[in-house]
């Protein structure tokens, strides 16, 4: 599965994407952001504010709450400042 | 219905003149342009947006289609700049075409309050005394909320 970023939490993680593989018992956004901040404690501190994190799964916006089963994709996000 | 997410600038005026000429049924067209502001005590030398393009696509296709259901609209053209702009350069505009001005205008004002807070564009301020990102307003929030 690759993993997106994007704006200051690209910045923050020093990388704008990467692969990886979480076990099949992370199954929505939540747990994975809870799987990534458990292996790297940059994330961790990144994510700390977790409504401050926003998710699009094969680039569909979505909830934390929202199904990651089967996904390639997965995309995390600050709140959005266009316009 | 048409999205256009580009680093290219882009001329406002050309693209109305263009909209105007799809169809010669409608009564009124409503055209909205956001342009990178720099004021005098606090400027900017620089605005640079990041973008999801393929997000943004989605995004703003699936926002056209809402606007097509709830207003009474002839055609919608959307245009969103990425990239580094500067001051005074145009950055998104929203164009709306409708048998009456109504629709028009408000179908251009919820295109612009959805886009504020659900297209994935982030901006990032380049001032005399370096570069910050800009923060969400809550504001923004609130004006997508009264269409709800």
């Amino acid at each position: 599965m690759k993993i997106l970023y994007f704006a200051w939490l690209r910045e923050r993680l020093n990388r704008g994407e990467e692969e990886v593989s979480p076990p099949a018992e992370v199954s929505t956004v939540a747990e994975l952001i809870d799987w990534l901040a458990g292996r790297d404690e940059a994330f961790a501190l990144a994510t700390e504010k977790r409504s401050l994190i926003k998710a699009a799964v094969d680039a569909k916006l979505v909830g934390h709450d929202a199904s990651i089963h089967g996904a390639s994709t997965v995309a995390l996000f600050p709140p959005m400042t266009g316009g | 219905m048409t999205v256009r997410v580009t680093t290219e600038r882009f001329d406002p005026g050309a693209e109305l003149n263009t909209f105007l000429s799809a169809t010669d049924n409608a009564g009124a067209a409503a055209t909205f342009t956001g342009v990178v502001r720099s004021n005098p005590q606090d400027p900017i030398t620089a605005l640079t947006l990041e973008c999801y393009p393929e997000l943004a696509l989605n995004q703003l296709n699936d926002l056209l289609a809402q606007a097509t259901n709830r207003f009474d609209l002839l055609a919608a053209t959307i245009i969103h700049r990425y990239g580094t702009l500067h001051p005074g350069e145009p950055i998104v505009q929203v164009m709306t075409l409708s048998p009456h001005r109504q629709a028009a205008f408000e179908a251009a004002e919820f295109l612009m309050d959805f886009l504020k807070t659900d297209a994935p564009f982030w901006k990032q301020e380049t001032t005399p005394q370096g570069t910050h990102w800009v923060e969400a307003k809550s504001a923004d929030d609130e004006a997508k909320a009264r269409w709800e």
